[in-house]
C-alpha cells in the first residue's frame, strides 16, 4: 500500500523541567517519505527525534505507530556516543540486529552475513575488528549508520550525520541515504538546508513549533513567508547564513 | 624460607585463592567500570560500605554484612537518583561516599571497646581471609562470571549506547541496576583482601595496563583477571618476604607494573600508537 502513515505525531508538547521546548507538535510521516527536519540549534530538533523515538515521554499529545519500534532504525549525534569506548566495529553495527535480551557471546550465522554484508555495503569491511576509536569521523559515521540499516527498518532517523565529516564523505552518505530511501522512509536532522535541500523531498523546520513544507524546492523568498529561522551554510546560489527571526 | 613451604601453610593457600577469586570478580566488573567511565561512582559505593562497617561493630553482627548492605543500598540510591536527574551524578556520590565515611566512624568512636581489625578494613588483609569469606568471594566470581558470559552482548551494548539499546528493546534499567549491584558486592568482597582505601586500584589499573594493548572489551576482561591474578600473588609474596602490608604492597606492584608497561609500549610501538582510555 501507497502512502500508508507510519507514524502520526499529534499536538504534542514538551518540556525540560519548566523550559517549554516543544509545543503543539504535528507531524505525519508516511512510507518513503523523505523529510528534512531543520531549525535553529536549541530549536526542539534532537528533542523531537527523541520523542519519535520513544526516548522521552511528552506532557501532553502522543505519538502513535503502525510500525514497531524495532522498525525504527537510529543514528544518533556523534557528540552523544563515548568514541573511545572499547567496542569493535563489528560489535557495534551488530547492536543494531539485537531484539530484546539475548543470550550468549557469539553471533548467529544468519546474523554474522548481515554484519559482512551491511560492511561491505558501508565500505568498512577491512576495518571490522579495529576498535571504534581508532576510525576517521567519516568511518565513525558510516559504522553508526550501518548500525542502523542493519536491521532493514520502515523508519530511518539520523540526527546531524554530515557533521564532523568530510566532503566525500557526505557525498556518499546522501547518495546511499538515496538508494535507501527507496524502500524505507527517511528523517534526517539537519542545521544545514543548504547540504541537504537537494536530496530530500520535503521539510520539516521546527522551532518551537512545526511548520511542514511539502516541497524541497526551498528559497531565501519562501523562508520569509514562512518565517523559519534557518542558518543556512549554502555552497549553491543560496547567500551564506541567512539567519530569519521567528514568529510562529 | 622456600616457596615450597611457604605454600603448605594454609593462610597462604587462603590467600591465594583469594586473590584469584578477586581478580576474576574485578577484573570483569572493573573493565565495566572503567569503560563506562564509572571509577568515581565505584569510589563512592566503597567508601559509602564503611558505613555499614560502622554499624556491624556498633551492633555486633558481621561488619563485611554491614558493608554489603550500605554498600548495594548506596549503588542502588546512585542509579536511581541519577536517573531521574534528581542531583547531579558527582553529586550524589560525593554526598553518598562521605555520608557513608562519618556514620562508619561515628559508630566506631560508639563501640566500646577496641576494634581490634579496623586498619584491615580500610587497607585490606588478605593473610587473614577466613573460610567463609573464601566461600563467599568463590560464589561471587562465579556469579559475576556467568552474568557477563551470558549477557554479554546486551552489557556490551548498553555500556555503549544506552539510548541506542533502549530503541532495540533491550532491558537496560534491569541490566544496569544488576551489574551496580554485582559490582557493589565485588568492591565489598575485595574490601577484605585490599580494604576500602586501595580496592579502586584492583578495579583499574589491570584494565589500564591491558588497555595499552588491546581496545576489544573480551581482551581486556581476560588480560585484567589474568594480570590481577598475578600482581596480586607478586605482591602477596614480596610483601610476605619483606615484612610489609599485603593490600598496599600489591597495589604498589599494579602501579609499578603499569609504569613498566607504559615503557614497554613506547619502546615498541612508539608514542604514536594512541592509549584509548
Amino acid at each position: 500500500m501507497i502512502n500508508q502513515p507510519l507514524l502520526k505525531v499529534e499536538d504534542l508538547d514538551f518540556a525540560y523541567e519548566q523550559q517549554s521546548v516543544l509545543t503543539n507538535i504535528s507531524l505525519t510521516v508516511y512510507d518513503r517519505d523523505y523529510i528534512g527536519i531543520i531549525g535553529p540549534n536549541g530549536g526542539g530538533k534532537t528533542t523531537l527525534i527523541k520523542l519519535i523515538l520513544g526516548l522521552l515521554k511528552p506532557q501532553r499529545g502522543s505519538v502513535n505507530y503502525t510500525i514497531e519500534r524495532s522498525d525504527i532504525g537510529y543514528l544518533p549525534q556523534g557528540n552523544l556516543v563515548d568514541e573511545s569506548f572499547p567496542i569493535t566495529v563489528r560489535e557495534v553495527v551488530a547492536s543494531g540486529l539485537e531484539h530484546g535480551l539475548t543470550f550468549g557471546r557469539g553471533l548467529r550465522k544468519n546474523e554474522s552475513r548481515k554484519v559482512r554484508e551491511i560492511l561491505e555495503r558501508v565500505g568498512l569491511t577491512s576495518l571490522s575488528k579495529r576498535s571504534i576509536g581508532e576510525l576517521s569521523g567519516g568511518e565513525f559515521q558510516r559504522a553508526m549508520l550501518a548500525r542502523a540499516i542493519i536491521s532493514n527498518p520502515r523508519l530511518l532517523v539520523l540526527d546531524e550525520p554530515d557533521s564532523h565529516v568530510d566532503n566525500r564523505f557526505e557525498m556518499e552518505l546522501y547518495t546511499l541515504l538515496k538508494d535507501l530511501n527507496e524502500y524505507m522512509a527517511i528523517l534526517l536532522v539537519s542545521h544545514d538546508i543548504g547540504t541537504i535541500s537537494p536530496y530530500i523531498k520535503t521539510i520539516a523546520c521546527v522551532n518551537r513549533n512545526l511548520h511542514y513544507h511539502s516541497s524541497n524546492e526551498i528559497s531565501v523568498e519562501q523562508l520569509k513567508v514562512y518565517n523559519c529561522p534557518i542558518e543556512i551554510i549554502s555552497h549553491g546560489t543560496i547567500p551564506h547564513r541567512v539567519m530569519k527571526e521567528h514568529n510562529h | 624460607m622456600d616457596t615450597t613451604n611457604l605454600l603448605s601453610y594454609s593462610f597462604i593457600q587462603h590467600a591465594i585463592l583469594a586473590a584469584l577469586f578477586m581478580s576474576v570478580a574485578c577484573g570483569i566488573t572493573g573493565t565495566y567500570i572503567v569503560a563506562r567511565r564509572m571509577v568515581f561512582i565505584s569510589g563512592g559505593i566503597t567508601h559509602a560500605s564503611f558505613g555499614g562497617v560502622g554499624i556491624g561493630f556498633f551492633f555486633g553482627f558481621s561488619p563485611l554484612a554491614g558493608a554489603a548492605l550500605f554498600a548495594v543500598l548506596a549503588a542502588l540510591t546512585t542509579e536511581n537518583l541519577t536517573r531521574r536527574k534528581i542531583l547531579r551524578n558527582d553529586s550524589i556520590i560525593a554526598i553518598l561516599w562521605s555520608l557513608g565515611m562519618a556514620l562508619g566512624i561515628i559508630f566506631i568512636y560508639l563501640t566500646p571497646g577496641y576494634a581490634p581489625n579496623l586498619m584491615s578494613f580500610l587497607f585490606g588483609s588478605i593473610i587473614t581471609v577466613t573460610q567463609t569469606d573464601l566461600w563467599l568471594m568463590f560464589g561471587l566470581a562465579v556469579v559475576v562470571s556467568l552474568v557477563f558470559i551470558f549477557l554479554y552482548k546486551p552489557i556490551l551494548y548498553v555500556a555503549f549506547d544506552e539510548q541506542f539499546a533502549r530503541i532495540r528493546g533491550i532491558p537496560v534499567m534491569l541490566l544496569n541496576y544488576l551489574i551496580i549491584v554485582l559490582v557493589a558486592l565485588t568492591i565489598v568482597l575485595s574490601i577484605r583482601t585490599a580494604g576500602i582505601i586501595l580496592v579502586l586500584s584492583v578495579l583499574t589499573i589491570p584494565q589500564n595496563i591491558i588497555n595499552l594493548f588491546t581496545n576489544r572489551f573480551d581482551k581486556i576482561m581476560i588480560g585484567s583477571i589474568i594480570l590481577g591474578f598475578f600482581a596480586s600473588l607478586l605482591g602477596l609474596f614480596i610483601s610476605y618476604f619483606l615484612d610489609i602490608p599485603s593490600g598496599a604492597t600489591i597495589i604498589f606492584t599494579l602501579v609499578v607494573m603499569y609504569l613498566a608497561a607504559r615503557l614497554i609500549k613506547v619502546i615498541t610501538f612508539g608514542k604514536k600508537y594512541k592509549s584509548i582510555t
